[in-house]
C-alpha cells in the first residue's frame, strides 16, 4: 500500500472532465485534509457532483492529476475503491429490495461470510433506527429513512473517506439533523467526508473546512470563519417597531457607527456593516453605544443582531467578485 | 371528528454516536470475494427482484403461451394440414422466437437500474468488474429456463412429439439457453449506450422482429424469393433454430450446432467486451 507522507485523504491538482463542450470540472485544486468533514459548497451545475464522481471512480478525469490516500485515482482505481464511499443524490440502493436484503448483498459482495453478513446488516440497520423497517421494501421508506439506508450501506465497508453528495437535499428538518448527527458521528471515529451542499448553514454547521466551489474552480477556500472575514467583519442587523421612524435611525446608526447603513426590502429593516477585519470587539462595543442612542432618541427596536456575514453573503460576495475579474480579463 | 396524532414512523430516531462507533469499529476487514462468488452473489439479487416483483415473471410465462398457442392455430391448418402437424415443426422455432424475445429485457433491466443510480454503488465496490453484469444474466437465464420449460409443457399437451426423447429436448433448451446468455451481452452493451428503457426497447424490437421473423422458424425458406433466402441464410437464428430442431429430432446436426456455440463465444467475447469498455468508463 503506497504511504501517504501527506496525511491528505484527497489530493487534486487542475483536476478537469468535459462533457462535450461544457467543462463542469475546469481546472480543480483541493486538499482534504484526513479525518475531518470537508465541504464542497456552490450553486446547482457548479461541477461538486461531477468532481465527487471522479473521486469516487464513477467518472475518469480528462485532466489533471488526483490521489485519493495517495492512490492515483487512474492507475490504482481498485485500491482508491476498497478506502472510499459513496452516497450519491440519487437512492444507490435498490429500491426493489428491502432494507435487510440490500445491506446483506452489499456486505456478501465485500466478502462476508452468510451468517457474518446476516448479523452486519442487522447492526447496522439498529444503529441507524430501521429495524422496524428491516423487512419492508425500500421503496417504502420515507425520504429520511431511505437516506439513512444509504449511508447505512456507505458505511457497511467502514470507508476511510466517505463522499455525501448533497445528503439532505429534499429532506424535512428533522431528517436534516438526524443526518447531521450521523455525519459527527461518523467523522468522530476517524473517518474522513467529503461533504458537497448548496445549503450554506450546513457547511457552516459541519465542515471543517470549506471549498467554495463556482463554474468547476475553487474560488475560495478555508475554514467558516475565515471565508466569512476574508468579505469583511461584523454585521449589525435590527428591526424597528414602527417603520416611520426608519429614517431618523438610519442617521443616529450611520454617526455612531461611522459606516453606511442600508434600507432592507422590509421596511422596518436596516443593516449595517460594521469594524475592520478581526474588529469583533470594537463591533459589539459600538453596536450596543447604538442601541444606547436610539433608545435616547425614542426609538423602539424590536429586533437587533449583530454577528458575522451569513454565508450566503460570503458567497454572494465571491461569486459577484469572480463575475467581476471575468468582465475585467 | 377527531385526529390523533402520531409520530410517522422513523422519525422518532435520534442517531446515537456510540452505536454508530460500533459499526464502524476497525474490525477485520474480510477477503473480498472471488469472481465467481461475486456473481453468484449479483445472481441472487436477480432472484430477489423476481420475488419481489412477480409480475416480471408474465414475460417469461404468458407471452410464450400466446405465442405458442397463437401461430400453431393460425398457421396449422393453412401450412401443414392441421395444427398439431405443424407444431411438429414449429414448436422449436417458437420455443427460440420467444426466448430471444425475452433476452432484451436484460439491456432494459440495465438501463433501468443504472437510471436509478443502483449501479453507482457497485461500481464503487472494489469486485470483480464484470460480476453486476454477470450475475444479472445469470438471473435472466433463470427466466430463459423458465420460459422454454413453460413452452415445451404447452407444446407436449398439444401434442408435440420430438423424436429425440428427453435427452434430446433438453440439450435443445441447453443450445438455446447457451446461445441467449451470449445474445444477453447485446443488450446490455445497448442498455449501458442508450439513453432511455423506452429507446432500449425501440431498438430491441427493431433488431429482433426480422431476426426472428425472417427466418426458418415458421416455413421452410425455399418457397421465398432469393434474396430473402440470402438473408435467412445467414441470420444466426436460422442456425439456431436448425441445431434446436435437429437435437429435439434426435438427429443432431453437427453443422448447426458448432456454428451455435461458436457464435455464442464471439458474441460473448466480442459484446461482452464492448459492454465492459462502456460500464468502466460511464
Amino acid at each position: 500500500m503506497a504511504v501517504n507522507r501527506t496525511g491528505l485523504a484527497v489530493e487534486t491538482s487542475g483536476l478537469v472532465k468535459t462533457f462535450g463542450k461544457t467543462r463542469a470540472v475546469d481546472g480543480l485544486d483541493l486538499a482534504v485534509p484526513a479525518g475531518t468533514v470537508y465541504g464542497l459548497l456552490g450553486p446547482n451545475g457548479a461541477g461538486k457532483t461531477t468532481a465527487v464522481r471522479m473521486l469516487a471512480t464513477l467518472l475518469r478525469p480528462d485532466g489533471g492529476e488526483a490521489r485519493v490516500f495517495g492512490h492515483d485515482l487512474r492507475t490504482e482505481a481498485d485500491a482508491v475503491r476498497t478506502r472510499v464511499s459513496l452516497t450519491g443524490q440519487y437512492a444507490s440502493v435498490d429500491e426493489d429490495l428491502t432494507g435487510t436484503e440490500n445491506l446483506i448483498l452489499l456486505s456478501r459482495l465485500l466478502g462476508y461470510r452468510k451468517p457474518a453478513a446476516r448479523e452486519r446488516a442487522a447492526q447496522l440497520l439498529a444503529a441507524f433506527g430501521l429495524t422496524d423497517a428491516a423487512d419492508r421494501q425500500v421503496k417504502k421508506y420515507s425520504g429520511g429513512m431511505r437516506r439513512r439506508i444509504d449511508i447505512a450501506a456507505s458505511i457497511l465497508n467502514t470507508p476511510d473517506l466517505l463522499f455525501l453528495d448533497e445528503p439532505t437535499t429534499g429532506l424535512d428538518p428533522r431528517s436534516r439533523n438526524q443526518v447531521w448527527e450521523i455525519i459527527r458521528a461518523v467523522v468522530a471515529q476517524g473517518t474522513t467526508v467529503l461533504l458537497t451542499t448548496q445549503y450554506l448553514d450546513e457547511a457552516d454547521q459541519l465542515a471543517g473546512r470549506i471549498a467554495v466551489i463556482d463554474e468547476g474552480k475553487v474560488i475560495a477556500e478555508g475554514t467558516p470563519g475565515q471565508l466569512k472575514s476574508s468579505i469583511g467583519a461584523g454585521t449589525v442587523h435590527l428591526r424597528l417597531r414602527d417603520a416611520a421612524q426608519r429614517p431618523e435611525a438610519e442617521r443616529i446608526l450611520a454617526k455612531v457607527l461611522d459606516t453606511t447603513v442600508h434600507q432592507e426590502a422590509d421596511p422596518v429593516a436596516l443593516t449595517a456593516r460594521v469594524g475592520g477585519s478581526g474588529a469583533a470587539v470594537d463591533a459589539a462595543a459600538a453596536g450596543s453605544r447604538a442601541l444606547a442612542e436610539l433608545a435616547g432618541a425614542g426609538i423602539v427596536v424590536d429586533e437587533f443582531s449583530l454577528g458575522q456575514p451569513s454565508l450566503d453573503e460570503v458567497f454572494l460576495a465571491l461569486t459577484d467578485k469572480a463575475a467581476r475579474n471575468e468582465e475585467n480579463a | 371528528m377527531s385526529t390523533t396524532t402520531i409520530a410517522p414512523e422513523g422519525t422518532a430516531y435520534t442517531p446515537s454516536a456510540e452505536t454508530i462507533a460500533a459499526v464502524l469499529a476497525p474490525g477485520e476487514k474480510p477477503r473480498r470475494p472471488g469472481p465467481l462468488s461475486a456473481s453468484l452473489t449479483f445472481g441472487w439479487r436477480a432472484m430477489l427482484k423476481i420475488k419481489h416483483v412477480p409480475e416480471q415473471l408474465f414475460d417469461v410465462t404468458m407471452f410464450p403461451i400466446i405465442m405458442t398457442l397463437m401461430f400453431t392455430y393460425l398457421f396449422g391448418g393453412a401450412l401443414a394440414g392441421s395444427p398439431r402437424e405443424y407444431l411438429q415443426y414449429l414448436l422449436p422455432g417458437i420455443m427460440v422466437t420467444s426466448v430471444v424475445m425475452i433476452t432484451m429485457y436484460t439491456g432494459v433491466g440495465l438501463n433501468t437500474d443504472i437510471e436509478k443510480g443502483v449501479f453507482d454503488r457497485f461500481r464503487t465496490l472494489a469486485v470483480w468488474r464484470p460480476a453486476a453484469l454477470v450475475g444479472m444474466i445469470l438471473g435472466d437465464v433463470l427466466r430463459y429456463v423458465l420460459a422454454a420449460t413453460v413452452i415445451m409443457g404447452v407444446g407436449m399437451v398439444l401434442g408435440f412429439r420430438p423424436g429425440g426423447g428427453v435427452l434430446g429436448v433438453l440439450a435443445g433448451i441447453g443450445l438455446l439457453v447457451v446461445f441467449s446468455f451470449a445474445f444477453s451481452w447485446i443488450w446490455t452493451w445497448l442498455g449501458l449506450i442508450l439513453r432511455s428503457e423506452k429507446s432500449v426497447m425501440g431498438v430491441s424490437m427493431l433488431v429482433l422482429f426480422p431476426l426472428t421473423f425472417l427466418s426458418n422458424v415458421f416455413v421452410q425458406p425455399t418457397t421465398m424469393p432469393g434474396w430473402l433466402q440470402a438473408f435467412v441464410d445467414v441470420n444466426p437464428i436460422t442456425h439456431l433454430v436448425a441445431a434446436v430442431r435437429s437435437v429435439m429430432a434426435g438427429a443432431p446436426d453437427a453443422g448447426a450446432i458448432t456454428w451455435v456455440l461458436v457464435a455464442s463465444a464471439v458474441c460473448t467475447a466480442v459484446f461482452g467486451a464492448l459492454t465492459m469498455h462502456r460500464y468502466n468508463r460511464k
